[in-house]
Formats: C-alpha cells, structure tokens, sequence
C-alpha cells in the first residue's frame, strides 16, 4: 500500500488513463519473494524462459548483420517491462545485452536486485527500476533496441496507452516482443480453471479471463500505433513435464514480435504475419516434448 | 569447454593435484598405464584439436580384438570390416601432454590451477531468499578461496567432491588387482591386434604399443599379483606366455561340446566361425614398469545436484576387462559439454538442475548397463564350474557368430 502512494506521488503528468492497474499489483505483492524457486509458484515462467529466450535471441541475430555466437545480444539494449523478480532479465544479460527491467511493484525490484547482485557480470549489466511505463517516457525517449512485455498486457488496465509508451521509447526499426494469453473458450477452461484452480500451476486469482488479449486485438492495437506485426506463433505448456513448446494454434498462450517503423508518423505497413520457423542454431538445445 | 564458442566470456578454473606434464616427445620407454581409446573417444579430442598432438607424440591403432577363454575353445573376434581402426592404445602421459597444450590455447579463458587441492566446500543453501551467496564457495589447501556457478567433480572413483556434496555411492571391491607392466616381443611384428584371454583367475590382456612392444593389463587374485610382481623377471615373461598359451584349464567334457557347438554353427553360418590365432610371445619386460593397484567397481546413485555435476570415475568405476572406463569417462564429458553449451546460448545459469538432471539422465542411462555388463561378464568369466562354462562358451560362440550383436558392441 506504500508503494502505491509513491507511485502516485510521484506520477507529475498523470493521465486518466494508466497502464498500471493496482488490483493486478497487490495479487503479485505477497509473491514477491518467490520468484527465484524454480520449483515453486514461478515454476512455469521459469521453464518459459527456454522457449522465449532462444526466441528474443534468433530474431534478433537474424535481424543483425554482425553478431558473435558467444554474446549474441552485446550491444543491444533491451527494456524488460514487468520484470518482475528478473527471470528474463538475467538470461538476456547474460548473452550480452544491457538490461533494464521495471515493474511498479518495489518488492520485486528488491528480489530481482538481491539476485542479480550475487553475480558481478550481471550486476553490471542489468539496472532495475521500480517504475511504471509511462514514469520512464519522458527520459527515455527512443532509448531502446528492443522491447520485452513477456506475460505482462494480460495485468495491464490500458492496453492502447501501453503500446504507445512503448512506440515512445523505442528507437525506429526497434522490436518488442509480448507473450501473452488469448480469450478464448479453451483459454478459460485451461488457463483458468484447471491451470489456476486444479492442477495450481498458477496461483489461483493471478488471471482474469476478461482481460485476456485476443491476437487479432494485439496486432490490430500495434498496428495502428506504428508497428508491423512480423511474427504471431502459438505456444503450449506441458504441465506433465513442467516444459513449453511453440504451436500452430494461438488459442491459449502465444508470442508476437513487433517492428517499429523507421519513418516518423507512419502508420505501419502492414505485412501479413508470417509463421515463424523454428531455427535451429547448431548448439540450440531442443525443449523438451 | 574452454574451446566451445558460446562459453566465449566465461571463466573456467581447473583445479589439477598433480604437476604440469608436457612433452615435446616421448622418451623412448613406454609408460606402463595406458588406455584403450575408442573411436568415439578420439573424435571427442579432436573437436578441440587435442588428437592431433596425441598423433604427433605416439599411439598405436589396432584392427582387431581377440577375446577367449582359457577353459574352451570359444573365442570371439571384433573387427570392422572396412579397413578402419578399431581402437587406439595411448599412453596416459600423452593424453596429458595433449590436454595441457590446448589447455594453453584457451588460457584466457580456462585458469589452471597445478599442484593444488581443495579442503574444504561450502554448499549454497536451498533457500532463495537469503542473504548468502548461492554459489559453490571452495577453499584451497594454499589458503585461496573460489566461488562458483558449477562445481564439476572428475576427481576419480574417492571423489571428494561426491563425498562432501553427500551423494552416495555403491561400490563393491572386487578380490582382485591389476597387474600392468611393459612388455617386449620375442620378434616385430604388426601388432595391431588386441588380445585378451580370460583365465579363472581373472583376464589377461596384451594391448599393443608397437611393432616390438605391448602393455600388460593382468587382472588376477591379490596374492598372485603381489607374487607377480615380486618374481624375477623371467618367471615374470615365462607367467605371461603360458596364460595365453597353455591349455591346462581345459575339459574333455567343455572341449567336446564347444566343438560340437561350432559344427552347428558352420553349418547354419559358414563365415561364422574363425580361426583362432596365437598371441605373440613376451621376451622380455621393461624393468621398473611392474606395478599393480586394486580393482572394484563403483556408481554413484546421483550424478548432479544443484550446482555440482560429477563425471568419470567420480560417478562410475568399471573392472578394466571390457577396455571402456576411460570412454565412458569421454562420453560423460561429452554429454555434459553439450548440455552446457546449449545452456550458455540460452543465457541460463550454468549451475541450474534443468539441465544437469538432462546430463543425468542420458549419462545414466548410458552407463549402467555398461557397467552391469562389464560386472556380470567378470563374474561369469571368474569360475571354472561346467556349466558356467558351457553357458559362456556357448554364448560367446553365439556371439561371434552374430553379426548384428557383434556391431553392438
């Protein structure tokens, strides 16, 4: 409840419309210590990472003309928006990126700093912030590279607002990646109530299927907000071996990567997105079925 | 892992009891441990350039396996059909040297730590969210403290490391000890064959090093070793020529049905029996190149724990008759160097169980029917009774008479 006086004290070009919804934030507050047990509650964003990762990095290398397989992301600068304690924010670093994650809960910014902490690599190379989107607008215009919003536009309350933050602060030509969930009839059965309320692979109350993304909403909102929808692919979790995996169907969860377009004001062309081909790299270690 | 790209910007410390060994060239003796290297094993050293030093310094490639037993007439006889080499008789010493210099390449990466040891480890504690930190702290015997992500174990079958992460180990020693020493031929010949005969006692073998020499690999009863290496060294070399030669062990009983055995399968299979050749004769051993150390077996009942994994004889020891520890020591890199690259390029924590447990699993799936094989064929081969005999003899038979079992192998 403090934090959320400070975050409202300290907003000076409030609009109506915020992307940070506080309802969302007091369901993760009393989690905000177990990100890091891969066992526990996070167990399922933490084996998403392998899907995910592997993902950011083979857009990105097939984007960039010079890149060296031994720090593929070096270079790049990347915005991890709801990073919660860092799950995602560690992994990207550490292939070479510059990191910075914000999340407006100041726990998870205290867990995700203790963690990094510990590793001087990472340490240096990540920087959180306890912040909401809107907060970093100002002093970040076209800062970054690239955009992460992984599991995040499902807790967001304007989703329009978002996007636009995000067009802010992203260099032309920059990408942003989104994972989320779609609203759909299977992704209530599944995402809600066995997910949640059976098999606890979520802790119960995490989701509200209302505010579910269908992807045909997504790109519709990214598309006219200057962004050209390049890739949407479905993705799957197997709950018997804890793993994820990429589908064809995006009826439950799935992940779209956007382009920025280089012009000032244009309002994205809009190609058709294609389905993305799982690249094999020669060390990518296969996810498990 | 010093030499795979996506470990690029890691670090690496190998902490290494002994002194630095690198050669030039050998000397002209040859040493008398040596290993058996499979094909496999050998393009594991050439994926980071160590095989060819291997090749520039000596190694002797054999063609041909031969393995009987001294009760029967049974034998069988591994050979590839196209002209490639089976396997490779190397001297430890050389495998070292190898090491060490491609160790030197990536020397901005990998930092050597000779003659040192470790006394003591701290363990990170399960717990996420404390305050400590979650790496492997290592206290060095010089007073030096490291901290790391990983923690690999390779320090053989009294693995401290597997000790003190309290990973419980089987093990089970055998009554017997190897008896290893250098030996001369009575005249040069292509030595490219590998011998091994497999008396009561324990099986005996000739692993070529040369035109003129060959290793013994003598694994017998405590008391027979201990007397092996205290006789002159005539008795020695008279020992070793009559177990391959004589025929004292042999039945009437054992020879008739192994011979009637045979009949059967020449009919079946023509090309299914071979003939039996003669081993070369010992002239003479390399003095001081006697030496003998015990036998067990051994299999750790875990391979990896959070932030520590364990390889070779840390994990597995085998009984030296089926030639494969060190190869499946090789193996165990291998698998693990795999995981671990994957690891990296996905920016994971290199300590993390996921995909250790994926190292685990495959290792041990690999391993333990190796070694329970190489365990059954020791106590199989270990009796004179008739119908253990009879039973190996015939299956040995089978065996070599079998193609597609052979190529298993």
């Amino acid at each position: 409840q403090l934090s959320l006086f400070r975050l409202a004290a300290k907003r000076p070009f409030s609009t109506s419309h915020s992307s940070v919804d506080s309802e969302e934030i007091k369901k993760f507050q009393l989690l905000a210590h177990k990100w890091w047990d891969e066992e526990g509650e996070y167990s399922a964003l933490h084996s998403m990472n392998d899907i995910r990762v592997p993902f950011i990095r083979d857009t990105l290398m097939s984007m960039s003309d010079n890149y060296h397989l031994g720090n593929p992301l070096s270079g790049v600068k990347i915005l991890d928006v709801g990073c919660g304690g860092g799950l995602l924010s560690e992994p990207l670093a550490r292939l070479g990126a510059s990191v910075t994650g914000i999340d407006p809960l100041e726990d998870n910014i205290r867990t995700a700093d203790r963690h990094k902490s510990f590793d001087p690599v990472l340490a240096k190379r990540i920087q959180y912030k306890s912040s909401s989107l809107e907060e970093i607008v100002e002093e970040s215009m076209e800062t970054f590279d690239v955009i992460v919003a992984s599991e995040v536009v499902e807790h967001v309350a304007d989703l329009e607002t978002f996007i636009k933050c995000c067009s802010q602060v992203l260099k032309p030509e920059g990408s942003l990646f989104i994972t989320t969930i779609n609203r759909t009839q299977l992704s209530y059965v599944l995402g809600i109530v066995v997910a949640e309320k059976i098999m606890g692979i979520v802790p119960e109350g995490t989701h509200e299927w209302e505010k579910f993304v269908p992807p045909e909403e997504l790109e519709h909102l990214l598309e006219s907000n200057g962004f050209s929808v390049k890739t949407v692919n479905g993705m799957l979790y197997n709950p018997l071996w804890g793993s994820w995996s990429w589908m064809e169907s995006t009826s439950l969860n799935y992940a779209v990567h956007a382009v920025k377009s280089g012009a000032q004001g244009q309002s994205g062309l809009t190609d058709a997105p294609a389905e993305m081909d799982i690249q094999q790299h020669s060390a990518t270690a296969g996810t498990a079925g | 892992l010093g030499h795979d790209i996506h470990f690029h910007d890691k670090k690496i410390a190998l902490l290494e009891a002994g002194p630095r060994k690198e050669y030039d060239h050998m000397p002209d003796s040859y040493s008398n441990r040596v290993s058996s290297i499979s094909p496999g094993s050998a393009t594991l050293l050439s994926s980071f350039g160590a095989w060819d030093h291997v090749c520039s310094l000596r190694l002797k490639p054999f063609r041909r396996m031969q393995v009987w037993d001294a009760c029967s007439e049974a034998m069988i006889v591994f050979e590839k059909d196209d002209l490639d080499d089976m396997g490779y008789i190397v001297e430890n010493d050389v495998i070292m040297s190898a090491l060490t210099k491609q160790l030197d390449a990536v020397a901005d990466r990998v930092e050597v730590f000779y003659r040192s040891r470790a006394v003591g480890y701290t363990w990170p504690l399960p717990s996420h969210s404390c305050d400590t930190s979650p790496w492997v702290q290592i206290e060095l015997a010089d007073g030096r403290r490291l901290q790391t992500k990983l923690l690999i174990g390779a320090d053989g079958h009294n693995s401290v490391v597997r000790r003190e992460a309290g990973i419980k180990n089987i093990e089970h020693q055998y009554d017997q000890s190897a008896v290893v020493a250098t030996l001369h031929l009575s005249e040069a010949t292509d030595n490219n064959v590998a011998w091994q005969r497999f008396l009561p006692t324990g099986p005996i073998a000739l692993l070529p090093l040369s035109d003129t020499a060959s290793s013994l690999v003598w694994s017998t009863s405590h008391e027979h070793a201990s007397e092996l290496l205290a006789m002159d060294e005539e008795s020695f070399v008279d020992s070793i020529n009559s177990a391959f030669w004589s025929n004292i062990n042999h039945s009437d009983f054992i020879d008739t049905a192994g011979a009637m055995f045979r009949s059967a399968i020449s009919l079946l299979k023509p090309s299914g029996t071979a003939v039996r050749q003669l081993p070369p004769s010992v002239a003479e051993v390399d003095p001081e190149s006697r030496a003998m150390f015990p036998l067990g077996m051994g299999h750790a009942t875990e391979y990896v724990q959070h932030r520590v994994a364990l390889i070779g004889d840390a994990a597995h020891r085998v009984h030296p008759l089926a030639g494969q520890g060190v190869n499946l020591g090789f193996g165990d890199i291998a698998c693990l160097a795999h995981h671990l690259s994957a690891a990296a390029f996905n920016g994971s924590d290199l300590g993390s169980l996921k995909h250790l447990l994926k190292f685990e699993t495959e290792r041990q799936r690999h391993n333990v029917s190796l070694i329970a094989a190489t365990d059954l064929l020791k106590r199989l081969y270990s009796t004179r009774l008739a119908p253990l005999v009879l039973l190996r003899t015939w299956g040995l038979q089978a065996t070599n008479a079998l193609p597609p079992v052979k190529v298993r192998i």
